[in-house]
């Protein structure tokens, strides 16, 4: 999202101007450190934590930190989809998936040393992007003004989002929602048996029965049964 | 900002893909409640539907740019909506005779069908990397779930899997070289992206993205060295859906390919020429060797059609409107013997089932000479033999590519030619000089009339389709220049 580029750039820049400014954003600021460091706290114990279970918890409360981020960046709908679909969908789906699947997390945990100085070398350099993104707006302010797509800040970026998307990209939207489609269909025919063996209940017929034709009453002698 | 659709009938060169959207939805709920034995009557209207929708697209062509630059419906889009169409109307009637061996028989196979076609047809009209993203997602989403559909089966499992994992790296490749493009030219939209390269001078990342955007698409027509995945999706799918595999996808991919390079990369023609000579002499060179020691009848197949795009990527690399109406040609042909080819090998049925190894064909002209006859006839044309079609299909575009001055790449293309004539001379050999080992169950007559169709088409190629189809490419391929 460009309109995150250009708010936090808001709140890089404002660190840098006098007092009075900065007065305003105080409470934006106290906001952002405590999303900032509740999430990083999280994600740390994402990691570190023993029990899978407890990961996954986790996780979702990272997610949710990184929704108040973008919140405070200005991209509500952003918020909002990572509540509804990384907590709501895949967070459960992790729950699922480390409850029910029998996963030897210590023996997966047991290459973590070996792989520590890749793992290592990656997020440093993820941090040297960033730092260089971050540098770059804060020696060339104006460099979010110059994209190809001016931002516009007198509508929200829910309300414009959905203004292209079912305008102008109604054709891209649509298409998608049919790859969707055809994946519902394909994971469907690849995985659901018909096995004709299995007892089924079908309320329609239960309730249909007839009394008549499946109860039969039998004058039993005492003694002898009915045979 | 806003759509450009004000009213119903500015849709209207979208309507093709419209109804197919609809029919295969209607297709889906129907099959859904109804009782299994009625996919063979959605399979009917499937192929009633295709009908409808090629005759729709000949008889009332509706030419334009729409959907904000989104989708073009032009004479070469039309040309080539039409080959696609056939291929998967000859696809399905392919299937009905087999279809309960490789669990077929399920009115999803029609859907997906339907779904791939309608991919094909957005990536032909694609005028934006993001529709054209978007066709190729939606025609290879269908194709893994069709290659992996007999379930009982490993290899086709293999193949679905395979297929998966190698389509979603050649997804992410096309992505990545759609990014850097976009990165560099600021523009989606292929003819903005020419405008935009003929402005400026060519950055290296625009040719970065470039490379990566083809090394995409070569994967979707499995030219040299992204051909891997071939011949074992081709062996492990279950055969009508290889026959698909052979001819809708490869028509569609190098639709694309053209209408890529000749519309937004014209002005950097040099740089992707450079790359098209070197898939297509790999193409050639490694299809025409490594289809040698194959076996399985499948397999030679898609060797051999690795070959063909090396073929057809020669007239391509001429870059000319002679070149790409070459490759328009060629495709139509190849086409016309795909489907031949697939049509007899389906009805090489004994009592065990159906039959694919090389070796299975010894004799074959004394049990059933009309097949072998068929099978003969197709080898020559695939071999370029005059005066049978695949001849003039390779005499076009080695034309084209003498024209532009590649005099090594025809030479090459030559040489290879002569080395596959090996292994389809194998064949014919067997069929005719050997002794009969086994019996073949009589073919069913809707695959004895594509036989024959085809046969008729490539043998009388120069008197009966010849003219007309050098005039329609002639003029379709001028859409593009």
């Amino acid at each position: 999202m460009a309109i995150v580029g250009k708010e936090r750039l808001q709140i890089i820049s404002n660190l840098t101007r006098p007092t009075d400014e900065r007065d305003k954003m105080t409470l934006t600021l106290f906001f952002f450190y405590l999303f900032s460091i509740v999430l990083i706290a999280a994600a740390i114990m994402v990691v570190a934590s023993r029990n899978p279970v407890h990961s996954v918890l986790f996780l979702i409360l990272a997610f949710f930190n990184a929704a108040g981020l973008f919140l405070i960046a200005g991209a509500e709908f952003l918020a909002m989809i990572l509540v509804i679909v990384y907590v709501g969908a895949v967070a459960v789906l992790f729950l699922f998936v480390v409850m029910m699947l029998d996963i030897d997390f210590a023996e997966m945990r047991k290459g973590i040393l070996q792989y520590m100085p890749i793992g290592a070398l990656i997020g440093l350099i993820l941090f040297l992007e960033l730092a260089l993104l971050a540098g770059s707006w804060v020696i060339l302010p104006e460099v979010a003004d110059s994209s190809v797509l001016p931002i516009d800040n007198s509508i929200s970026n829910t309300k414009a989002l959905g203004q292209v998307l079912y305008t102008r990209y109604v054709f891209l939207f649509q298409g998608a929602g049919i790859i969707l489609l055809i994946a519902m269909v394909g994971a469907i025919v690849l995985s659901l048996h018909h096995r004709s063996n299995v007892k089924r209940q079908d309320i329609g017929k239960q309730v249909a029965r007839d009394p008549k034709e499946t109860v039969k009453t039998v004058k039993v002698k005492s003694g002898k049964g009915i045979g | 900002m806003n759509s450009d659709i004000t009213n119903f009938s500015s849709l209207a060169p979208i309507f093709p893909e419209l109804i197919i959207i609809i029919g295969a939805i209607i297709i889906l709920m129907a099959g859904a409640f109804l009782k299994k034995q009625a996919s063979v009557g959605l399979a009917g209207i499937t192929i009633a539907l295709l009908l409808v929708v090629s005759l729709l697209i000949i008889l009332f062509p509706t030419d334009g740019i729409i959907l904000n630059g989104a989708f073009i419906q032009d004479s070469f889009a039309r040309y080539m909506k039409i080959l696609l169409l056939a291929s998967s109307l000859f696809a399905i009637i392919l299937s009905l005779s087999s279809a309960k061996e490789n669990s077929l028989d399920r009115f999803e196979y029609s859907v997906l069908l339907l779904f791939a076609t309608l991919g094909m047809m957005i990536m032909v009209s694609a005028n934006d990397l993001m529709s054209l993203y978007i066709g190729v997602e939606m025609q290879a989403l269908s194709l893994y779930v069709l290659a992996a559909m007999r379930r009982e089966s490993s290899k086709a499992s293999e193949a679905g899997l395979k297929y998966f994992v190698l389509g979603a790296l050649s997804s992410g490749m096309l992505l990545y070289g759609a990014s850097l493009i976009y990165g560099f030219t600021g523009q989606t939209q292929l003819d903005e992206i020419a405008k935009i390269i003929m402005l400026g001078d060519r950055s290296i990342g625009l040719i970065f993205g470039l490379v990566f955007l083809l090394a995409g698409l070569a994967f979707k027509i499995s030219a040299v060295p992204f051909h891997m995945w071939t011949p074992d999706v081709y062996e492990g799918a279950p055969t009508p859906v290889t026959a698909f595999f052979a001819s809708a996808p490869k028509v569609a991919a190098m639709a694309l390919l053209i209408r890529l390079v000749m519309e937004s990369f014209e002005p950097v023609s040099q740089d992707w020429r450079q790359i098209v000579i070197f898939l297509s002499i790999a193409s050639m060179i490694l299809a025409s060797f490594a289809a040698i020691g194959q076996k399985n009848l499948k397999r030679l197949i898609a060797y051999s059609s690795i070959g063909h795009m090396g073929f057809a990527l020669v007239g391509l690399s001429a870059g000319s409107l002679v070149g790409v109406q070459a490759v328009a040609i060629y495709m139509a042909i190849y086409v016309i013997m795909t489907l031949g080819l697939f049509a007899a090998i389906l009805s090489l049925k004994n009592q065990n089932g159906y039959v694919e190894n090389i070796t299975d064909l010894r004799g074959l002209a004394q049990t059933n000479p009309f097949v072998a006859a068929i099978i003969a006839i197709i080898m020559f044309s695939l071999i370029g033999l005059p005066p049978l079609a695949g001849f003039f299909a390779k005499w076009h575009v080695f034309l084209a590519a003498i024209e532009a001055k590649l005099f090594l790449l025809s030479i090459i293309g030559v040489l290879a030619s002569a080395v596959s004539a090996f292994y389809y001379i194998r064949i014919i050999i067997l069929m005719y000089v050997y002794e009969p080992e086994q019996q073949f169950i009589k073919a069913q007559p809707e695959l004895r009339f594509i036989m024959a169709l085809s046969g008729f088409l490539i043998l009388t190629y120069y008197f009966s389709i010849a003219a007309p189809l050098t005039n329609i490419t002639r003029f379709v391929v001028g859409s593009l220049f």
